[in-house]
Parts: C-alpha cells; structure tokens; sequence
C-alpha cells in the first residue's frame, strides 16, 4: 500500500507547541482559588502511628485544612488493591504520606507539613524480600485478602507474598537430567526510578453537587476513573479526568497516582480546587519506582545447542505496596523463554512486600528483567558448549506457525521475522570480525548482541475506541483516548486518518487534553499497545464514517455505491471523475438545489477487542496473555577500561519487527531513546537506600541519568513482517527498544573476557569488583601495561 | 516585598518578590513564563535554563532581587511573528524532542551555543548541553537539529 502520509517521516503534530515553549502541561496549569498540597511522610520504614499533632500547623498563617489517613481511610489500588491515600494506622515505608496539608500559598503549606508532629511505635521492618518470605517475617500487609484486587493476582495472606504466579509447561526435571550442561546462576537487579521530567502532580476540584474534576500528569485517563470511581462508590460518569502535556510517563504514570488523594483534600477543604506537585524527592521517596529483582536459574542444553530445560524462580522486591507489581510479576514468568522455543519450562514469580519505597510498572516491565536473565543465559551455554552465541541463538528461535511459547500458545504465522532481526544485527554490529584495537592497551573493546520479544501485558478483555467527528468545512476532530507522553502514537493515528480520506493531514486534529468525558474509551495507554488496539479502533471508525459518506453520496449522486471511491477530499464515481462530491458538502448532510438535504453530519465510531486473549491458568500459567509480539534485539561494541571499570557503548544497533513503519521518524525516536533510557539503567542507575530503608540519593547528582556526552551513534534496522490484524500490518514497540540494551552490553564483556556480570546496574565499581574476582589476571596485566605507558611519557617529557 | 523589573522576551514586566524568592518562581507564577520548567529544583537537571543579559543561568539557582533589571530570554522569546526561529524549526522537523518538557531549555541552549559558535563540534555540542537531562533520550535528534540549524546562524 503506497502511502501519501502513512510511511511517512512526518514530524509529531505537537512539535510546533513544544519546540516554542508553550505546550501546556499538568504542572503549568492553575485553576481560579486553587490551594496547594504539601505531604507531611513517614520517618521510619514501619510503625504504628501513635499520635498526630497538627496543632501547631494549623497555627501557620494560610493553611486552610491538615488531613491524616483515618479521616480517609480509603484503600484504592489496579490491581492488587493495596494503596491507602494516607497511612491508616500504621506507615509501610520511609517516604510513607501520613498528612497532608492544604493552604493557600506552597510556601505555607511547605513551612506547615514540617509542623505536623506523628509519633510513632516503630515494628521489626524487614528491606529483603527473601528474608520477607521466610515464615515469621514481620507482617508488612496483614490482611491483604481484604483488599479489592483484580481475582487473577494470588496472594498469600499471612506472608508478604502479594502475588504468586507460575508457568509449568513439560517436564523441567527429567529435561535438566538429560541435558548435556547445565548453566546454574543467580542475577539480581537494583531499583530504579522512571526519572520523568514532569513529577506527577494532579489538581482536583470535587464540586459540591459531587462531580470529580481531575486535572493530572498521567499516562491515561480511563484507568484514573475507573479506579477512583470502584474505590470511592461513585458513578464513573461524575468524575472527568482530564490530561493535558505530559513531561514523561515511562509506565510510572500508569493506573492510578494521587488523583484520588488530592480529590479528597478538595473535598475537605471546601470544594476547592487542591493542587499537588510532588518535589523530585518526594518522587524518589514517596511516589512508586521500578521494583528490585532476583533470579534463581537452572538452564539444560543439549550438546548440539538445543536448550532443552529451563527452571527459573524470580523474587520481586515490590517495596510497601505492590499494586501494579503484582503484574509485573506475571509478565516477568510469562515471558521468561524470550525469542526462544524451550519444551520444558517452569517459572514461579513471587512479588513480595517490603518497607522499602513502593513499587510499579516500568516500559518493559517483566520482559527487562526477564530477558537481563535468559539472554545471559544464552551467552554462558553457547561458551560451555564451545558454540557460536549467534549460533545457539539460531538453533533456538521460535519459528512463526509452528512454536509454542511457554504459555502454550501458538505463535501466529506473521508473528514476526526474529532470525531476519538477527542477522540484520550481526551484520551491521560486524559479528566475529574483531573490533579495532584502542589506543590505551588497558582496554579493551568487545561485541555483544542480546535478542528479545515483548507484547502488551494487560487482562484479556482490554479493548479501545476511537471517534472521527467531521467539521462543518470537511476538517476531521480524531477523538481518542490514548495518551501522548512523548511516543507520538496520536501523529501516527492522524496520519492513518488523513490517509483513508485523502485529505491533507493538517485536516486531522486530535486535542493536546485527553479526557474521559468527550474521548472514546481506552483501556490505557501502557506496553506499547496505543498504536496497534486504537490504530484498529482509527481504522474501524473511518470504515464506519465511509460507510455514511458513501450512503449520502450515492443518493446524491444517483449511483450506486460500489461505483464511488473516496479520493483527495472527494467522493467520485469511478471512470467519471467529473462526477464528484468534496467531502465538505456531505459532512454536514448533503443539499440539493432547492435546499432538500440529506442525511447528516458525520461520525464514524470503531472499537478495538483484544482477540484470543485469555486468563492464564492459575496452576501452569497456561493460556494467550498477549494481543501480539514483537522481536527484536540490540547490538553493541563497548569499550571496558580495565582499571577503572567503567563502560562505553561505542556503538548500538537496534533491530524491531514493528510489521509496517507507520511514521520512521517517530519510530527512529524510540529505537534511540529506548536504547538511551536502556543503557542509562545498565550502567547508572540505582536508588539507594541505608539499612534504614531511607533512600539516600533522591536527587539527580548522586542518581545519575544519561546525559546527551554518554550517548553513542544508534543505527536503525526496520523489519518489516506485516500482522495481518495490526493497522497497516503495525506492531508496537515503544517499550521494547530498552529491553535488550542491559544484557547486550553485560554478553559484550562476557564474550570478551568471559567475567559474569549478573548484577545491575554495571556501575564501574562494580565491574572493576567482578573483573578484580573472576580475572584478576587481567588488571594486573592493565596496571602494568598503564606503568609502561606512564613511564614513556616521563620519559618523552 | 520589593519591586524588580524584568525585561522578559523583550518586554518590560515589573513585579513584587520577596528576597528569597527564585527567578524561576517568579518567571512562571508571576509573569507566566511557562516555558521555564523545573524537575529537580537544586541546580542538576537543567530544565529552568533561560538566557539572563546574555548568559545561561538556571533559573532555580538565581535570585528574582539578582536579576533585577535583566534582560531575561526564554523559547517563546525566539518566536518572530508567529514564526519559530530557525532552531525551533530544526528541532521540529528534526524530531528533537518527545515528551517536550526539556525542550524549551535544549532550544534556548542551543540557541545559545549557536551564537556563540555556528560551527560546534561533536564534543563541543555534547560538552555545551551536557548540564541538561532528556529523559525520552532524543539527544542524537538535538545534535541533528543543531546541524541543520547552524546554516541559519552563520548567515546572521
């Protein structure tokens, strides 16, 4: 299909507002008497609160309201249910909101929050979630099967454990026997914050006729609602959320955030508008970051390569509430075989509490950790067999029509083309051809490539809608829900639409607010899926809307409508191209002369349903958890100094079956951001905490995000397998570009000098540590050849 | 209280701060220079940067009294006529920015590596924007844009 618009590199349609400084976004907005909201938390990882006394707060001139967690004792929560909007009677973690304080000015509210005195009786806190599933750690959630969770996640009352979930499929035991090796390892993984621009913030105003107005930094709208609307009993269509420009999602701002909260000190304080802007240490500290993470893994090969047997046990540190971890450790199972078919898999996932920061969905989530383990997993067999990595990589693929994956599902025929996304990286990254030598022989330089399949993780009924509303002058409002953080998947959809109508694209306008109120729902905007569920939704809703063109336009034109087509702007009848209609005069209705009119304006309606996807069985695991996949992989050559540890990317390939390239500029933005957020949380990125379970770097020195001097060249390769269901043949793939970076970089330096580095992020102490163990040889070998080099350069000076 | 007048973006604007209020405060809440943002409010992300009397300051780390009677530059201030200057343009076509809340303070930076030098190397760009933080990662996009802005900015 040649495209006008759709294949197109067209720049996002919000460039202009963006680039001139003046998109407006959740944290620009102010309302007419809007009062500020300052959080008072909690200053130990896990007590009673005996006491709160606000008095001396309340002293503080322009403070109108200090509200605690009993006067709203709610619990909300996706899916597991757990949240509370202030601590109830006990806090779960330093960072916890016990108060927050409502005022006129921030200034007052900052200089009251400090004001507010809690005492506390502090409990056993317990920051390991292995050390939190042992019996007789102390309780962090004691009745946690109270909780109003999606009945899919399984938790064990009485444990820290929120969720369980397995995947069984063969027999995992037999098959280690009769492998010829077996690879047997741990890896572990450190928290990480999203680190968006925008800090969520939301203003709400609960009106007193009781509609909920909700202004916030959100990914979505419809999750905001429908959690807020099943939490506090209210019917969904009193309460509108709407989602200006958003500075950065990245999954942290998926389900619900403070909404709910800040819609209740609106409440309290008289039904005014409240604003809350959460500072970066309050982000860091009291809003969800991604979860910390163990693996436990034993992998059986055959001595041809084939890898036969894989027996996996992931614990996730999800901190003090783990609403949406629960599915992070569903979908960190269910993807644990990657790009790969292995007939004898089983996977137990625990997400489990502890009185650390809580935890979320982070782009990727579960396929990053999963794969940080597997393709690790690959490089270490294909060395103890003596094989090609590539090679074992080949021999292990999935192949499209015939594979099952370790969900038991089939993969489709145009699933996608994994080998083709292979090799298209092992000939651009020059796989087995040496690197160049540097010019400090105390490094070295070293390839790795990593491969990696993800779909959207989400319930099986998960379904979009879009509108087309046609103006009087023939120009098109797109009204759709799915959100605009930065992907530009709305560009891509007007695109889609200008396309179908032949009309110029600046004729498409989708509004910069999404809203729950005049926008047709989507279920949310989260694990690349935008583009795929409301793109078929887009294209529905032109069907629909042609469908009442074409209508109007035969009886106007007095032929029947198999005979017209729909050409720049303009219902024609076929071989008579004279015999037209513009769009504009059949929108609205169309006129005859004497001014009899016909028909009406214009709305095309589509929806999107997830197809075959089902619930997955509670004991194997079994069943269709995802709408599609998409393979792909990334390529790198690193550069290791050997003395210090430190680690350079000097070079990314990145490599997507996306099925159809709807716009490659935007597509080329993801394949450089997601390799740029991806190697950042390889190397950088940490959240710390002491052994009081206080975060110690919340803040951007001591927690280091990439910056544009660490950035190395990234080369694109488009594949381009078509899905037969997708728009276009499309697939997603924002989320996937991050996901092969962290192992890439760690079989680079495995390749090279055959050192392990399970652990992330690949800081330099770090590396330098497991080179230092497991090669020491080496930096013996870099020190000297550094004397040598010093020695020369005295010498010459 | 006292009075401080401004010329923001070529305007003359006076308003009433207190002595500890930030240039940043002042530029958004009391001028609604919405451009400026912030994301980290200590100096380290860059976001609040503006070209004060000629030279990039963060907004968040100056003094509103400080800048009494600075000519103050922002993004919307490179706007001619409706038009976007040629680096907000290149930008745009460039595909330089994403979720866009950096962008203001990438554009006024480059803007300002620009006229100072319309020929920047590749380190000499890396080494001028190192003090700011793009999330979404489109910092090869902003190395383009600058390349395809840089034209503009030899010609003036």
């Amino acid at each position: 299909m040649a495209g006008k618009f759709v294949g197109k590199p067209i720049p996002p349609q919000d460039a202009f507002l963006k680039a001139t400084g003046t998109a407006p976004y959740n944290y620009d907005i102010e309302l007419p008497g809007m009062l500020y909201a300052k959080l008072v938390t909690s200053t130990v990882p896990h007590g009673r609160i005996k006491r709160i006394n606000v008095e001396e707060a309340l002293k503080v001139p322009g403070v109108v309201k200090v509200v605690t967690g009993k006067d709203i004792p709610y619990m909300v929560g996706m899916y597991a249910g757990d949240r509370d909007l202030l601590a109830i009677e006990k806090v779960r973690w330093v960072g916890h909101p016990v108060a927050a304080v409502i005022a006129e000015s921030l200034e007052a509210a900052e200089r009251a929050a400090e004001l507010v005195d809690v005492e506390y009786e502090e409990l056993p806190a317990v920051f390991d979630p292995l050390e939190a599933m042992k019996p007789g750690a102390p309780l962090i959630h004691e009745h946690m099967e109270k909780y109003r969770r999606l009945p899919v996640f399984k938790p064990v009352p009485g444990t820290n454990i929120a969720n369980k979930f397995r995947v069984v499929r063969g027999d995992v035991e037999t098959a280690l026997k009769e492998a010829d090796i077996v690879i047997e390892e741990e890896f572990h993984i450190k928290h990480v914050s999203h680190a968006f621009m925008e800090t969520q913030n939301v203003i709400a105003h609960w009106h007193l006729d009781g509609t909920i107005e909700i202004w916030t930094s959100w990914q979505n709208p419809n999750p905001v609602r429908q959690i807020m609307a099943e939490s506090f009993g209210i019917p969904y269509n009193k309460i509108i959320v709407k989602i200006p420009f958003v500075g950065g999602g990245f999954g942290g701002k998926a389900g619900l955030g403070w909404e709910a909260l800040v819609a209740v000190l609106s409440r309290e304080a008289g039904h005014r508008p409240v604003k809350l802007v959460l500072s970066r240490k309050e982000q860091f500290t009291s809003g969800a970051c991604r979860e910390g993470f163990h693996a436990f893994v034993k992998a059986g090969f055959k001595k041809d390569g084939r890898f036969i047997a894989y027996d996996v046990k992931y614990v996730l540190d999800a901190g003090g509430y783990a609403d949406y971890t629960v599915n992070v450790g569903r979908a960190v199972a269910y993807s644990a075989d990657g790009s790969y078919e292995i007939p004898n898999i089983r996977c137990e996932a625990y997400t489990v509490y502890t009185n650390k920061v809580p935890t979320t969905a982070l782009r990727g989530f579960g396929y990053s950790e999963s794969h940080w383990v597997l393709e690790q997993v690959i490089e270490r067999a294909a060395k103890k067999l003596g094989m090609d990595s590539a090679e074992v990589r080949r021999i292990n693929l999935i192949k499209p029509g015939v594979s099952i994956t370790a969900t038991g599902e089939r993969l489709r025929e145009d699933v996608g083309n994994p080998r083709k996304v292979l090799e298209s990286i092992l000939q651009e990254i020059g796989w087995g051809k040496p690197s160049e030598k540097p010019k400090e022989p105390w490094k070295i330089r070293a390839k790795g490539v990593a491969l990696l399949v993800k779909g959207p993780a989400q319930p099986p009924k998960a379904p979009s809608s879009a509108a087309i509303k046609f103006n009087e002058d023939g120009t098109i409002n797109l009204l759709v829900s799915t959100g605009n953080f930065g992907q530009g998947t709305v560009t891509a959809l007007a695109q889609i639409v200008a396309e179908e109508f032949g009309v110029p694209l600046e004729s498409v306008r989708v509004d910069w607010i999404r809203d729950t109120h005049s926008a047709p729902y989507s279920w949310q905007t989260v694990g690349s899926r935008g583009l795929f569920t409301d793109g078929i939704a887009v294209l529905n809703a032109v069907k629909d809307a042609k469908r009442q063109i074409f209508k109007v336009a035969s009886e106007a034109l007095r032929c029947p409508e198999e005979y017209l087509e729909l050409v720049n702007g303009e219902v024609r009848v076929k071989g008579k191209p004279w015999m037209k209609i513009p769009l504009k005069d059949i929108v609205m209705g169309y006129s005859y002369p004497d001014g009899t009119s016909i028909g009406g304006p214009i709305i095309g309606r589509g929806v999107y349903m997830s197809v075959h996807t089902t619930n997955l069985d509670p004991e194997t695991g079994q069943g269709h958890p995802t709408i599609f996949h998409t393979y792909g992989g990334t390529g790198v050559e690193i550069e290791l100094d050997l003395l210090t540890g430190e680690i350079k990317v000097l070079k990314a390939v990145q490599a997507f079956d996306i099925g159809r390239v709807i716009n490659p500029l935007l597509l080329k933005q993801q394949f450089h951001g997601g390799f740029i957020m991806g190697m950042s949380i390889a190397l950088f990125e940490e959240i710390k905490f002491d052994e009081r379970g206080w975060v110690l770097n919340p803040n951007f020195t001591s927690y280091y995000v990439a910056r544009i001097k660490d950035v190395p060249p990234v080369v694109e390769k488009f594949v381009e397998t078509p899905q037969a269901d997708g728009p276009y043949g499309a697939r997603g793939v924002g989320e996937l570009t991050m996901i092969g970076v962290a192992p890439a970089i760690a079989n680079a330096i495995f390749n090279a000098i055959g050192v392990k580095l399970n652990n992330l992020p690949m800081t330099p102490e770090e590396v330098w540590k497991a080179i230092k163990a497991q090669r020491p040889d080496l930096i013996e070998k870099a020190v000297k050849e550094y004397q040598k080099k010093m020695k020369e350069v005295k010498a010459v000076a | 209280m006292r009075e401080i007048t401004l010329t923001v973006n070529g305007e003359r604007r006076k308003a009433m701060v207190k002595d500890n209020e930030l240039l940043l405060d002042v530029l958004r809440d009391k001028l609604y220079v919405k451009s400026v943002k912030a994301a980290c409010w200590r100096g380290e992300c860059g976001l609040c940067t503006v070209l004060m009397n000629d030279r990039l300051v963060k907004s968040c780390l100056v003094l509103a009294v400080e800048a009494d009677g600075a000519e103050i530059l922002t993004a919307e201030g490179l706007v001619k006529d409706g038009e976007p200057s040629p680096i907000q343009k290149a930008f745009i076509e460039k595909g330089a920015l994403q979720c866009g809340f950096c962008t203001p303070a990438f554009v006024i930076s480059s803007h300002k590596l620009l006229t100072m030098n319309p020929n920047p190397s590749d380190e000499e760009i890396r080494s001028f924007l190192s003090g700011l933080i793009c999330r979404c990662g489109t910092y090869n996009q902003i190395i383009e844009a600058i390349r395809g802005a840089q034209k503009a900015y030899a010609s003036r």
